[in-house]
Order: structure tokens, then sequence, then C-alpha cells
């Protein structure tokens, strides 16, 4: 994992850059409030949703669902959309899915290339290296190397398929069971 | 348009630098920020393509340095002045010093829950035939607009063959050409295309790789089998 910076950082630059973003949004919602554009009370329940309600622990229970009851798998893979919105995980960002399942010949990535397009019903908001140039960049071009850096070390004979998502469809790997856990709800 | 956005395939970003235990936002003014431009993604003043296309046509330098937020922050303040909701020297005050704009749809709190599960799907009846079908060998066009397009710059020109079908989409190449509703919701099948490594990269790809974009019906053409 890369945890620590290669390269300096101009700390005291980037701390006047995030005060100055923390007046300038500050101004900016003061002035949609006034303008009567902007009821401060939604903007709340927005950020609550995806602090609190809507996050990866729904994606977590949609896998869990696919490995323990083949039923649901089937429908995953013929009809994500479906399948997931019958779990209630519907809306912003996840309207179009595709569920691709890892096997033992293929894995599979998601990246958005163009912008930071990221299944927000069963995932949440993306992490930070998901909208970084550094995965944007090289998802696609070196995806064996960007898996080396979350310390993850395929096979050579497996291959990667890596999905761009350019489009509002959005997409949802769906891992390899873990090995073990038969038996387990 | 050929942006510094469209990213796929460059180098010299480094490695992917992930934080441990990472919190959802980095500062009180990420919070706000992604509340303010979901809420006011709601007004109806513009679409999501319209929105996409405002970040990456911010200046270049703006762009690759971010942080992410400052993104969505600078271009949610051009859609706001681009249409008049607010003026320069208001956002310079954060104060309002004029009358707002109407037929400003405001998002209420009681209506956030419905709105964000609704979401903005993008699928369209079909008006005509798909040129395409799964297992069909496509080429990718060398277009090149000026505009908004979704089509990255590292396939085109390339030979892939599809492998879903989505039906119908709203083409967002289109969707932008409107500044204000009614906006053109042209809509064109939409297609999953794979390339291989070899095919995009040429000797330099990763043996096993292969690349999926989400192509619409005006980006591609067909290849004769060989």
């Amino acid at each position: 994992m890369q945890a620590d910076h290669g390269h300096h950082h101009d700390h005291s630059h980037e701390q006047s850059t995030l005060s100055e973003m923390d007046l300038r949004v500050r101004a900016l919602e003061t002035l949609l409030t006034q303008k009567g554009y902007l009821d401060p009370a939604a903007v709340d329940r927005i950020i609550e949703t995806y602090e609190v309600h809507v996050g990866p622990h729904n994606g977590a229970k949609v896998v869990a669902r696919a490995w323990v009851d083949p039923a649901f798998r089937d429908w995953l893979l013929q009809d994500a959309t479906a399948a997931i919105a019958s779990m209630d995980y519907t809306g912003r960002q996840g309207e179009h899915m595709v569920a691709v399942p890892n096997t033992p010949e293929t894995h599979h990535m998601v990246v958005c290339t163009l912008c930071s397009c990221y299944p927000w019903p069963v995932l949440g908001l993306p992490p930070v290296w998901y909208k970084s140039a550094a995965y944007r960049s090289r998802a696609v071009i070196e995806p064996r190397a960007v898996l080396a850096d979350f310390g993850l070390s395929l096979p050579a004979e497996k291959q990667i398929r890596v999905w761009d998502s350019t489009a509002e469809v959005r997409y949802l790997v769906l891992p390899e069971r873990p090995t073990g856990t038969e038996g387990w709800s | 348009m050929n942006g510094v956005h469209d990213m796929g395939g460059l180098q010299g970003y480094g490695p992917v630098m992930i934080e441990a235990n990472e919190p959802l936002f980095h500062g009180e003014w990420e919070r706000r920020a992604l509340g303010i431009t979901v809420a006011m993604g709601a007004s109806g003043l513009w679409n999501i393509d319209l929105a996409r296309s405002a970040r990456e046509s911010l200046p270049p330098l703006d762009y690759v340095q971010g942080p992410y937020y400052a993104i969505w922050i600078q271009a949610l303040q051009k859609l706001l002045l681009e249409r008049g909701l607010i003026t320069p020297q208001e956002l310079a005050q954060g104060q309002a010093l004029t009358p707002p704009v109407a037929g400003v749809r405001v998002l209420k709190a009681a209506e956030v829950d419905a709105a964000l599960a609704k979401g903005s799907p993008a699928d369209r009846p079909s008006t005509c035939a798909p040129r395409f079908a799964v297992g069909q060998r496509v080429r990718a066009l060398n277009l090149n607009p000026q505009g908004h397009t979704r089509l990255p710059r590292y396939v085109r020109g390339h030979v892939g063959t599809v492998v879903l079908h989505h039906g119908s989409h709203v083409l967002p190449d289109q969707h932008v050409k409107q500044m204000l509703p009614p906006f053109d919701g042209t809509a064109e099948h939409l297609y999953t295309v794979v390339f291989e490594g070899a095919e995009l990269w040429g000797p330099q790809a990763e043996a096993g790789s292969q690349v999926c974009v989400d192509a619409w019906e005006s980006y591609l053409e067909a290849v004769p089998s060989p």
C-alpha cells in the first residue's frame, strides 16, 4: 500500500487553499440561501443520506446475498438493476446497474477515466483514490500494476477486464466467495 | 472536448495513494459542497451532462490541481453565473444584491429522499432498430468534438467487440447543446464495447488486459469480420 507521499507538499499552500475553500463554500451557501434557491435543511438531508444511510454496507449486503442465494445471484447477473432495486438500493447514480462477476479466469475492475462516476446507491460516495488522476489514468493502461498498489498480486494467467463508466450504466464487481465460508449465512 | 479530464492512458501521475480509514469528507467545506451541488442540481436549470461539461471545461490547471470538491464548486459557480442566477458581485461578496431569478425549482428537505431514490434514468424508448449486435466487431470513430462527449481519446480509431446492448440512452453530446430547458433529449442505442489491451496500447499493454467502454451508436462504425 502506498501510504506515504513520494513528493513534497507545500503544506502552507495547501492549508491556505483549504481555508479559502471553506470561506468560498460558506459564502456560496449563504448567497444561494438568501436568493431562496437553496433550502439548507435539504442540504443537511443530502449530506446525512450519504454519511449514514447510503454506503458500501449496502453493496456488501448485495454481494453477500449473491454468495448464499444462487437464484439471487442469477438474477443479479441477468438484471442487476431489478435485483438491487428489490433490496431498495436504487436512485441517483445507480439507475442502470450491471454486475460483473470475478471468476478464476477473470478479475474485473471499474473506473471512470473521464470524471468519477461511481454506483452511489450500493457503494456510497467514491473514495479519493478512485477520483484521483493516478487511478483514472492508470487503471485502463496498467490495471495489474494498479492492483499491486492495493497489495493485490494476481496470477499471470488471469485476465483483467476494466470497465470504464462512460455512460450512466454503473458497474458492481461481484467478488468470488471466499473459500471456507460454506454454510455461512 | 480533448481536455485534461480525459485521463485514460496518461502517465506520470504516480502511484495510487490510498488513505487508511479514509473519511468520507476531508473538511466541513467538502460536506457542504456535496450537499449544495446535489441540491442545486435539482433546480432543473441544467442537467448532469451540462454539469460534467462545466467541470471538464474549467481551466486545465485548476482541474488537475483540484482538490476534487473544489472542481464541483468552481463548476457550480460557472453554471449559476452563466444562467444569471447570481452575479459576479454577489459571488464575491457572498451576499444577495439582486432579486432571485424566477422559475428555479427549490428542493425541500422533505423531498430529498424521494428525489435521491428516483435519480435521473437515462434510458428512453428506442425509436429505431439497433445497428449493432452483441458479438459484432465495431470501430470507435476518430471524433474530436470541441464540446462535451463521452468517447475517451484512448479508444478512438480502435476496433473492439460489442459485449452488451443497453437499449437507448440520452446522448450527452446532444444533451448539452441547449443551455436551458427544454434540453435536447436525443437518445441513441448504447453499447458496451470491449477492446483488447494490445489493440489500445500496443507492445506496452499488460498481457491479458481488456478495457470496456460504453459507447453510443454514433460513436461507432461496423467492421467487417475477419
